[in-house]
């Protein structure tokens, strides 16, 4: 028995060198060879774009992946001592509450100003811009051919409309993608005409907001559903996935941008920006401009089904192209945020799940 | 001695001392003492619903778990029937699926435009069924937890059946009693602090999750931490609700202390119950009762996860080497550690019955929620403004896992620890053995089984544990749980067959062994 006890020992101080092991050979140097990314993207293509980055530049990422409110939470716990160079997130709002919790530090770029459309980044004041979209994504409209004529369903204003009763399915409203949505209707039509839009909505549930994207998807096809609000980027997966049973369900969907007569569809983004405090500002920067280069927006085009940011990237991606062009809302991303609680607060009082 | 059990009992209860840090330092986290504005808001429009949608589900739990866990615990004890052997061992295994990872599976399935609604459609020609009930519902998520969940009760259950049925059920029987009388009127009263022990465990399960609970589309309280947080940016109100949350699960698990007091009194004679050899409809009934829970508990997540793993075809993600690794890592270092810890303060109770204290104290990390207990370590953490070491370092995650799992491999050392009574010290000491030589003669061999019960229980929990983790890791640290959780996140659910399935397994093994120390106890 003395050896078990002698092994279980020695376990245990194996495990406390491992860890802190572990702990000394931990990032937190300064060194120009490595860059700490806060990222809430963590799409397996995004592991070929960062590979791409180390082999042009020699410098290593070292990365934590969570949500974008894991991250924030993290990053206000750590304060000045964070050990953030750049941060990623994939939320207008959220890029905008990261700005006014005194997340980023403002940069001047020339590169990144020419690249990224004004619209698509925090407003520059003297001191710089905080934060840059580099990729976006639309939240159109899925309908079922065989139950649904896609003129009554052009405009997300007429998913409320009586005549949609009982057809609508969405995700639950405090998701990021619904608040932003509706933060960008608060903006375009004012609180009131978005309450009542959004009493509309509930009204024509065709079951309880629920699920992701891809089950909105799911549901239109099978007929649970009638129409659905998607996220552009789950759609162009499945328009591109080879899987049978994929592409009957695409087989028994249409798709509409909504909105094209008058505002636009909505668009939402994924940017980001550098950390207040990076250890490696330098390296921070030099890997925002590598986002915004010709071959990492070509990743985010035909890797991850995103549109890039930059105009006249060309995109080699058939489910992209099958969307085709579009007009799209032009709201500064930055007042989206500005109307997220206002956006929660009035789902809550017409009981939008 | 004392100190230092009472410093490190401290210690690990930091966390909390973060939580009510808004409060002690009110002028760090914002001006005001109470989230109001926030609170009001969720009072007036939507806590109420999540009140009412919380207590339906853990009453819809509780009720599930103890009918599959004393059912099963019942059958398995006092039966004899064709697979019992089997049945035994299999009805733990459920525990080394994670909630979650049930929740995505029974979804995907039974939904609208799953594969089973969708075939009898078409069988039946009709354009929906009427009959067929909505997995995404409070009913789902009941029927998914007690599925997952009554391993808890039925381990414990089994246990107090074994040790305490056997001859009250002969004495009974020759007192007229039927089998059926002598369950509900001696041994379900008998067995009732093993039986609410384990309920409460389960129950304190679904209080503290949020990840399947949400993907049920029920809102539950979680919900309201999660929107005040997320949705309004509000963590003083989160924290709030989160104390709110609390002090309920508080009950619960005073609940549970107690019943495990009284469970010390029951003495543990030697006399066990000779199974009945059942025949015709009851052996009939006992099979598929047990069939069925086992069916729908493990061997339909783990063929639901093999067929998503085949349509997907084995191609395996690079990370996948690391995201195993560092579970593993994780899981073996926490338990490790926990055993040691556990040790050292059930000792430090034994010899100091005064620190009975710390030992209770220690049992509430189990009660905090991951995502809560996390906020805990950062908020604390953040005052002292030693938050960056998290991601420099591991010893901050496992901290926080040592603090959620300390208690139940706690437990287990205490309840092993408590079989050794003074008594035998005394004998052995009269034998001329010196205290280490008691120790290492006396105390180990006894306590073997128990240490290793422990560690496993820990093992087993570290590989599933999520929010924690996703709020804690450091730089480069993806376990196989956050690789699941993120592929779900994406939508992405044939390709979390892999990393889920790995989960499985390799928490079958652990579970096995310890299904083993058990029917060997």
């Amino acid at each position: 028995m003395q050896i078990v006890f002698k092994n279980l020992s020695l376990c245990l101080l194996l495990t406390i060198a491992g860890l802190a092991t572990n702990a000394a050979a931990q990032p937190h140097k300064d060194s120009d060879k490595e860059l700490n990314l806060y990222s809430a993207r963590h799409y397996q293509t995004d592991e070929a774009l960062y590979g791409d980055f180390t082999k042009k530049t020699g410098i290593k990422i070292n990365r934590i992946e969570a949500d974008d409110n894991a991250l924030a939470e993290r990053l206000k716990s750590e304060g000045a001592n964070s050990p953030a160079d750049v941060i990623l997130m994939v939320d207008a709002a959220r890029l905008w509450r990261a700005q006014i919790d005194g997340f980023f530090k403002p940069i001047h770029s020339k590169y990144l100003e020419s690249r990224i459309p004004a619209n698509l980044r925090a407003k520059p004041d003297p001191e710089g811009t905080t934060w840059f979209g580099f990729s976006t994504r639309a939240r159109l409209v899925v309908y079922n051919k065989a139950k649904v004529n896609p003129q009554d369903v052009d405009t997300y204003e007429k998913l409320a409309e009586p005549i949609n009763k009982g057809k609508v399915c969405t995700r639950s409203g405090a998701h990021p993608y619904m608040l932003s949505l509706i933060g960008a209707m608060i903006e375009r039509r004012g609180e009131a005409a978005t309450e009542e839009w959004a009493k509309g909505m509930v009204a024509n549930m065709a079951r309880p907001p629920r699920g992701g994207d891809t089950d909105q998807i799911k549901a239109v096809a099978s007929g649970e559903c009638g129409v659905a609000l998607t996220n552009s980027y789950y759609l162009v997966r499945l328009l591109r996935s080879t899987k049978p049973e994929d592409q009957a369900l695409v087989s028994k969907i249409g798709f509409v941008w909504p909105n094209q007569q008058t505002t636009g569809a909505h668009i939402n983004i994924a940017g980001g920006g550098v950390a207040k405090n990076a250890p490696h500002a330098l390296a921070a920067t030099q890997f925002l401009e590598y986002l915004a280069s010709d071959s990492a927006q070509e990743y985010f085009a035909n890797g991850n089904n995103e549109w890039p940011a930059v105009k006249s990237v060309k995109i080699d991606n058939e489910g992209l192209k099958m969307l085709g062009t579009f007009k799209a809302e032009n709201i500064s991303v930055a007042s989206i945020g500005k109307n997220q609680i206002a956006a929660q607060r009035l789902l809550d009082r017409v009981a939008y799940k | 001695m004392n100190r230092i059990a009472a410093l490190l009992a401290l210690l690990l209860f930091l966390p909390l001392f973060g939580l009510a840090m808004p409060f002690l330092f009110p002028g760090v986290e914002g001006s005001a003492l109470l989230a109001i504005d926030t609170i009001s808001h969720l009072g007036n429009f939507v806590l109420g619903g999540y009140v009412i949608s919380t207590l339906i589900l853990i009453i819809g739990v509780g009720l599930g778990v103890f009918i599959l866990g004393v059912g099963n615990a019942w059958i398995i004890a006092s039966y004899e029937f064709p697979g019992k052997k089997i049945f035994e061992w299999a009805l733990i295994l459920p525990l080394a699926v994670p909630t979650y990872v049930t929740a995505y599976l029974f979804v995907d399935l039974l939904q609208f435009s799953g594969p089973i609604q969708s075939t009898l459609r078409t069988m039946l020609g009709a354009e929906s069924l009427w009959f067929f009930p909505d997995p995404r519902s409070l009913g789902g998520a009941i029927w998914a937890f007690s599925f997952c969940l009554f391993p808890y009760v039925y381990l414990i259950t089994r246990t107090a059946f074994l040790e305490r049925s056997g001859r009250l059920i002969e004495v009974s029987e020759t007192l007229g009693y039927s089998h059926l009388q002598a369950l509900t009127k001696l041994v379900l009263p008998m067995a009732r602090p093993a039986i609410f022990a384990g309920m409460a465990l389960a129950l304190m399960e679904v209080l503290a999750d949020f990840g399947a609970v949400s993907y049920f589309g029920v809102q539950t309280f979680a919900t309201g931490i999660f929107k005040a947080w997320l949705s309004f940016g509000d963590r003083l109100a989160a924290i709030q609700l989160a104390l709110g949350l609390l002090s309920f699960v508080l009950l619960i698990f005073f609940f549970e202390q107690h019943s495990r007091s009284q469970l010390r009194y029951a003495s543990s004679s030697e006399s066990r119950l000779t199974p009945k050899i059942l025949s015709g409809g009851s052996r009939f009934f006992a099979f598929t009762f047990c069939g069925l829970t086992l069916l729908f508990g493990f061997l339909m997540p783990a063929a639901a996860l093999l067929q998503l793993l085949y349509k997907q075809g084995l191609s395996i993600d690079i990370r996948y080497f690391s995201w195993l690794g560092n579970s593993l890592f994780a899981a073996a270092g926490t338990a490790l550690l926990s055993v040691v810890l556990a040790l050292f303060f059930a000792y430090a109770v034994r010899l100091s019955p005064r620190l009975a204290w710390v030992n209770r104290l220690l049992g509430f990390g189990y009660a905090l929620p991951g995502a809560v207990l996390a906020i805990g370590v950062l908020s604390f953490l953040e005052t002292f403004q030693l938050a960056w070491w998290i991601s420099s370092s591991i010893l901050v995650l496992v901290y926080a896992y040592v603090v959620r799992f300390l208690s139940s491999s706690l437990q287990s050392v205490e309840t092993g620890l408590s079989r050794i009574t003074p008594s035998m010290d005394g004998s052995a000491a009269l034998l001329g053995l010196s205290k280490i030589q008691i120790l290492r003669k006396v105390h180990v061999p006894l306590l073997k089984r128990s240490l290793i019960t422990a560690g496993l229980f820990v093992f087993v929990d570290v590989m599933k544990e999520l929010p924690a983790t996703l709020l804690l890791r450091p730089f480069n640290f993806d376990t196989l749980a956050v690789a699941t959780y993120q592929l779900a996140a994406d939508e992405r659910l044939a390709e979390l067959a892999l990393p889920s399935l790995t989960i499985v397994l390799v928490g079958l093994f652990p579970v096995l062994l310890l299904s083993r120390v058990i029917s060997k106890s």
